[in-house]
């Protein structure tokens, strides 16, 4: 059955990728799905389709230059007009894209150099709270609390300063990381879990605690309002001249946000994407493997393995200190909340469920918890919830009388632990492995395997 | 709309089509001879196994799909939704459900109104997971879909405060059932409202009530949330404008072992420990006060009022100089809609309701009137969004089941009125037959 | 696993009493050391002022003053991680893994314990019962934790664990972090579809609340509480019983054999997947039993019970050397009097700038502290690479 299922697809995907035939499949999938959402902009399955359309450009063969070409006018001209249709598809993509940026980060120090890392959360809260201190009037406040908040403190820095605290948040990030390193040189295995595990929650109890004696973060208050770059008057003004006639209706100044902080994400992923296939293939990139698998054997021959793990912790935050800058400047607010521990192993499974040390397949493992957890997931409990007000039968049974308690959401953990726990059985490489992982836990020997089954 | 399966067809064929006559000529052709690889020169035949055809690998994928959309895209026009956020998952999710189920109860309860005029009701409830990052995605969700005319919703400010300025741009109205943060209405927004008050009345009320039973010696904590802190801090502040001496201020996220925390605070022989906080850690703490001998007062704000806070706690809540909250809702004996709520309450869900269950009860009680007005307004049709927020703001003296609601400018309640109430039994049941010590009525900073 | 010498059984049950001893008051006395040196560093300062002024003490006399209390709550504390941490240290000890749905099966054992102490409240016979009929109701919740823990630690291995024995740790380590999360909901689901909420009380039943007085302080009095000296005790019988089962029975020698080497182990004809099982068994066991413990200590309960006393515990582990079961009991003795003492003592000497909310940030600095500077816990061996 799995075999016929496999061999099926691989038909399907033969019969696609012959010839022409891919341009018109790609094109005619990205025109159905952005119809179907512009159409009807609520329809969850027409955007499913439609991130499937925008996954095709990926896995069809093509010309380079057209899957960049239609890529580019994807990202930059069609989903910013269904986003102004329909902002809940712009902030999916968007969390998906900084989810991306935060799981390629880890699996640069889980994936590629197997350094376990349970408190990754804290780069993030490093490059968020970077921002929401300067960015905010914070610092002019270092001396009240609650009570005692002045009107009118003006704020500390211009808004445009954002774009130059993006840099920051990676070099602050990065430094810190090479701390938690230090130390971490040390230690091994699990040894490294409790001490990042500890990091983590040290860092955001620090968030929380730290509004006395000095103020610096506002405690579980959180910090707001936090600016976000000025966005020229011209600009919007054009955009709409532009967009409107498309979108159907005027953009408003929160819907070009939301637009902007997108293409700003988009550009920090690209970003992330470009290096982290630049250091897989490069020098680096081998060592930390060397590292991974051996790191006795990597240092005999000749790599510098504590020097490499930091660089490796390093690089890993910083990704995640320019998407907590982001991050911060778009929600104008930011609390410890954000940055718990299951946030943590949240961005884990992301890797882990992709496919360790695989690029596609992190980032696949990103939209896909993402769109579990906010689309589909709630979509099928708003559903059951309507079932449930509706005098619908199926089966005998009345849906009115489903226990309130059977809720999908609710129960979200459950449904991601069954998950995660059949992945792991069934599937330990993650939904698209990388290719020495696979054959490492040796899934099918493939025919192009040198170095064979590994113990 | 009918159009997408008719477009989703549509494009299936012109592939197929496509693809038997350009790129793939049909079976025919090859019967004559014509190679396959005519128009692909790096073609490679599949060698000599006869390709499985398919369509029939696309056909239940096609089926599947059109089955999808047909799902997902009748459209109801005549259709009120009244969404909910709150945390339903997770450790919060005991008061996040039933600020859900109040508003359940609500609407099934009072909807009577609009369905008169012939609209159905639907609760669309979301879960914000206590995370702003999932709570403003809901928001927007939620903002996308016409149908939805109000907000009940946030347990937590911190998703509460970014989630509203999604609501905000969309004009659409939310009232809060327990945000209490001053900076939720200070943004000045029209669509924000609360029915609970606000941490600078309500840790205000706490304070004056402290000095009125003669407290000279406090102890403050709170549970490092957003909603505790904000609460004590601002008792504090009153307590010592009062000339209470505050002897300490701490925070603490423990749940279970306060071993460690009263040590300092029984030594400092305190008259009154005052919680910032949930019931579930505040009863365990007193409980544990009293058992190191703590004989002085206890005292919590409005997440202490839960039936549950006797189970967990039993006597030790009347040993010693007694246990007080304020509340904004009064005992359920006393007033007779607060009693049938909590009566309806534990007989749909089957437990007794949570703080703040009866503040999204008068949450959507108030949705539903405002909705109702601006439609009478509207001459019958379904109204704006901005017109209901228009319409929350104009109502005057709502009488809910936990007081008389005017929304001031801001939208807060122009006058917040409490009861300081005693604990009065170790009986959960009888958690509704508690004393009112003291009715106060404060009205929010300007 | 540390292998001990001798196979005296009287010795075996003897030791570990010693043991806890020793531990007991060597992290006490050394504790209390620091802070009283402490105390007498921060004389003449603003704290101590302020104490003078306050409640009339100054701050030597006031830490002195306190400490016996202190020490009883952090000994308690510790005595609750050791028993989790137990259950930690002992599948690692075997599998070189680390078990994160520990902290789950923790909260099984806590729910089921105090689901049956609810259901006999429910039929009358726990208001009636006499102290010692309290006792037995109680012994008998325990053995009911017990049982549930220690049969779903079986099911999870089973089911989540053993199908990725040979995979790299990492896979089962995640397995792991699944199991948790759907035992999380499982409680849940559970509980609120039979009584339509998650969390529980314990009923209130015994003298289990009363305290014992221990002696006389100038004018305080020192006590205890009844429910401590029960966990004390429950938890040094628990030691003292493992200890017993590892190192002195065949079985015990069978556990220790898989832990050193599966292959051989089974050519010697042990049946490691057995022995395996019964790892989870025990382990799950005292987790169970530590839920129990847990809720009779401090009443309420949730399916997210777990979460914080299993990092907690999981950190003790390390803190004493995971795999290592004197470890276990070592590292949750630290950590509890570390919290302890940190909680007591942090506000005071600060005057409330950084408060009893660090206590936990204090007990995770001092793990970062021990593990970078002895890599391998305090009783620690030496682990090899890819351990």
């Amino acid at each position: 059955m799995k075999e016929s299922l496999k061999s099926r697809s691989q038909n399907l995907l033969d019969f696609l990728n012959r010839g022409r035939t891919p341009y018109f499949a790609s094109i005619g999938l990205i025109i159905l799905g952005f119809s179907l959402v512009y159409a009807s902009p609520r329809s969850i399955p027409g955007f499913l389709l439609f991130v499937f359309a925008a996954s095709s450009i990926y896995w069809l063969k093509m010309n380079r230059a057209v899957q960049l070409g239609l890529a580019v006018f994807l990202a930059v001209v069609l989903v910013p007009i269904l986003g102004a249709r329909n902002l809940f598809y712009l902030e999916v993509i968007f969390q998906i894209a900084v989810f991306s940026a935060l799981a390629l980060g880890l699996n640069i120090v889980v994936g590629f150099s197997g350094l376990l890392n349970f408190g990754y959360m804290a780069f993030y809260a490093v490059g968020a709270y970077l921002w929401a201190f300067f960015g905010s009037q914070q610092p002019y406040l270092l001396h009240s609390t609650v009570t005692t908040k002045a009107l009118n403190t003006p704020f500390f820095l211009a808004p445009d300063w954002f774009y130059l605290f993006v840099f920051l948040g990676v070099i602050v990030a990065a430094i810190l990381g090479l701390l938690l390193g230090l130390p971490v040189l040390r230690v091994r295995g699990d040894y490294l879990a409790v001490i990042t595990l500890a990091f983590g929650e040290i860092v955001r109890q620090l968030a929380n605690n730290l509004d006395k004696p000095i103020n610096f973060t506002n405690g579980p208050q959180g910090i707001t309002p936090i600016q976000r770059p000025t966005m020229p008057e011209g600009v919007l003004k054009l955009f709409n001249q532009v967009i409107q006639p498309v979108v159907g209706h005027r953009v408003t100044e929160n819907q070009a946000y939301n637009i902007l902080f997108y293409l700003i994400a988009l550009l920090v992923v690209i970003a992330v994407i470009v290096i982290t296939y630049r250091l897989d293939d490069s020098k680096v990139g081998r060592a930390w493997t060397a590292i991974r698998e051996d790191e006795l054997s990597a240092g005999a021959m000749g790599i510098n393995a504590n020097k490499l793990k930091l660089g490796a912790f390093a690089v890993g935050a910083s990704f995640a200190g320019a998407m907590g800058v982001l991050f911060a400047a778009s929600r104008t607010f930011v609390s410890p909340e954000t940055f718990t521990f299951l946030q943590s192993v949240g961005v884990l499974t992301m890797v882990i469920l992709g496919g360790i040390g695989s690029i596609t397949g992190v980032i696949v493992g990103a939209t896909v918890v993402t769109l579990l957890n906010i689309q589909v997931l709630q979509s099928f409990s708003l559903y059951l919830s309507q079932l449930r007000q509706s005098d619908a039968v199926f089966l005998g049974f009345h849906w009115k009388n489903l226990s309130n308690q059977l809720d999908p959401t609710k129960y979200q953990r459950l449904i991601f632990g069954i998950v995660l726990v059949l992945m792991m059985i069934y599937r330990p490489a993650g939904l698209l492995p990388a290719a020495r992982r696979k054959r490492e836990l040796g899934g099918e020997p493939e025919g192009e395997s040198l170095e064979g089954k590994e113990a | 709309m009918a159009a997408q399966p008719t477009l989703l067809f549509t494009y299936f064929s012109i592939i197929l089509v496509f693809r038997s006559i350009v790129v793939e000529p049909p079976s025919f052709f090859n019967a004559i001879g014509n190679p396959r690889t005519r128009w692909h020169p790096n073609h490679i035949p599949s060698g000599g196994k006869p390709m499985r055809k398919p369509i029939s690998t696309l056909a239940p994928a096609v089926a599947a799909l059109c089955l999808l959309l047909a799902g997902g895209c009748d459209k109801e026009s005549k259709t009120i939704k009244i969404a909910t956020q709150s945390p339903l998952s997770g450790a919060t999710s005991v008061v996040g459900s039933d600020i859900k189920n109040g508003t359940q109860l609500a609407i099934e309860q009072l909807s009577e109104p609009l369905t008169k005029m012939g609209f159905k009701v639907e609760l669309a409830p979301f879960d914000d997971q206590g995370n702003p990052d999932t709570g403003v995605a809901n928001a927007k969700n939620i903002v996308s879909d016409p149908a939805v005319l109000g907000v009940v919703g946030h347990y937590n400010s911190g998703v509460q405060i970014p989630s509203s300025e999604e609501y905000h741009a969309a004009n659409l109205c939310n009232v809060s059932p327990a945000n209490t943060n001053p900076k939720v209405t200070d943004r000045g927004y029209a669509e924000v409202n609360r029915v609970c008050g606000r941490d600078d009345v309500q840790g205000v009320v706490g304070a004056q009530f402290a000095k009125a039973k003669g407290m000279k010696v406090a102890y403050v904590l709170h549970d490092k949330t957003a909603y505790g802190q904000g609460i004590a801090e601002y008792f504090k502040k009153e307590a010592e404008a009062q000339g209470i001496k505050v002897v300490g201020f701490a925070g603490t996220e423990e749940k279970a072992n306060f071993d460690a925390i009263l040590s300092p605070i029984i030594s400092a022989k305190p008259e009154c420990i005052y919680f910032g906080g949930m019931f579930d850690q505040a009863a365990v703490l007193f409980k544990q006060a009293r058992q190191k001998g703590f004989k002085g007062m206890c005292l919590s704000d409005d997440g202490f009022d839960s039936g549950d806070a006797a189970k967990i706690a039993g006597d030790s809540l009347q040993q010693g100089a007694g246990t007080y909250f304020s509340t904004v809702s009064g005992p359920a004996d006393i007033y007779p809609d607060t009693a049938k709520f909590v009566a309806d309450f534990k007989a749909k869900f089957g437990n007794t309701p949570q703080p703040f269950a009866a503040q999204s009860y008068d949450c959507t009680a108030i949705l539903l009137k405002a909705i109702e007005n601006a439609t009478t307004a509207n001459g019958g049709k379904l109204p704006a969004r901005a017109d209901v927020a228009k319409a929350v703001r104009a109502l005057q003296n709502f009488k809910g089941i936990t007081g008389t609601v005017t929304f001031n400018g801001k939208g807060d309640p122009s006058l917040a009125k409490y009861f300081v109430i005693q604990v009065t039994s170790a009986d959960p049941a009888k958690w509704s037959a508690n004393k009112i010590d003291q009715i106060l009525s404060i009205a929010p900073p300007k | 696993m540390r292998p001990f010498m001798g196979s005296r059984n009287l010795r075996q049950l003897l030791l570990p009493i010693g043991q806890v001893v020793v531990f007991v008051t060597g992290a006490g006395a050394i504790c209390s050391l620091v802070m009283l040196l402490l105390a007498l560093l921060f004389r003449g300062s603003a704290a101590d002022q302020a104490l003078q002024a306050t409640q009339g003490v100054g701050i030597l006399v006031y830490t002195f003053n306190s400490l016996p209390q202190v020490l009883i709550d952090g000994m308690t504390i510790g005595f609750v991680y050791a028993a989790i941490a137990l259950g930690y240290t002992m599948v690692y000890g075997v599998l070189q893994f680390i078990n994160f749905a520990h902290s789950e099966i923790f909260a099984i054992g806590a729910f089921c314990g105090v689901e049956s102490l609810i259901a006999l409240n429910k039929m009358g016979v726990l208001a009636k019962a006499s102290t010692m009929g309290a006792f037995m109701y109680l012994g008998l919740a325990l053995l009911v934790g017990m049982a549930a823990s220690g049969g779903m630690a079986v099911l999870v291995e089973r089911v989540a664990y053993r199908p990725l024995r040979n995979s790299p740790t990492l896979v089962a380590l995640i397995s792991a972090i699944g199991v948790s999360f759907a035992l999380q909901d499982l409680i849940r689901l559970t509980e609120s579809l039979t009584t339509g909420q998650f969390y529980r009380v314990i009923p209130t039943f015994g003298n289990f609340d009363d305290r014992i007085n221990l002696f006389r302080l100038g004018s305080k009095v020192i006590d205890i509480q009844v429910k401590s000296v029960v966990v004390i005790i429950a938890a040094v019988l628990m030691l003292v019983a493992l200890n017993y089962l590892v190192n002195s029975t065949k079985v015990g020698k069978a556990i220790r054999a898989v832990a050193q080497d599966k292959n051989t182990a089974a050519l010697m004809g042990i049946n490691v997947n057995a022995m395996i099982s019964l790892t989870f068994l025990v382990g799950g066991a005292l987790g169970g039993a530590a839920g129990v413990m847990y809720a009779l200590k401090f009443t309420r309960i949730d399916p997210f019970v777990g979460f914080m006393p299993g990092i907690k515990a999981f950190a003790a582990a390390v803190l004493g050397g995971i795999g290592n079961l004197t470890g276990a009991l070592l590292g949750g003795m630290v950590l509890g009097m570390i919290e302890s003492f940190a909680g007591a003592y942090l506000g005071t000497y600060t005057m409330g700038a950084f408060g009893a909310e660090y206590k936990d940030m204090v007990a995770f600095l001092i793990l970062i502290v021990v593990i970078v500077f002895r890599p391998n816990g305090l009783l620690g061996e030496h682990v090899s690479q890819k351990a």
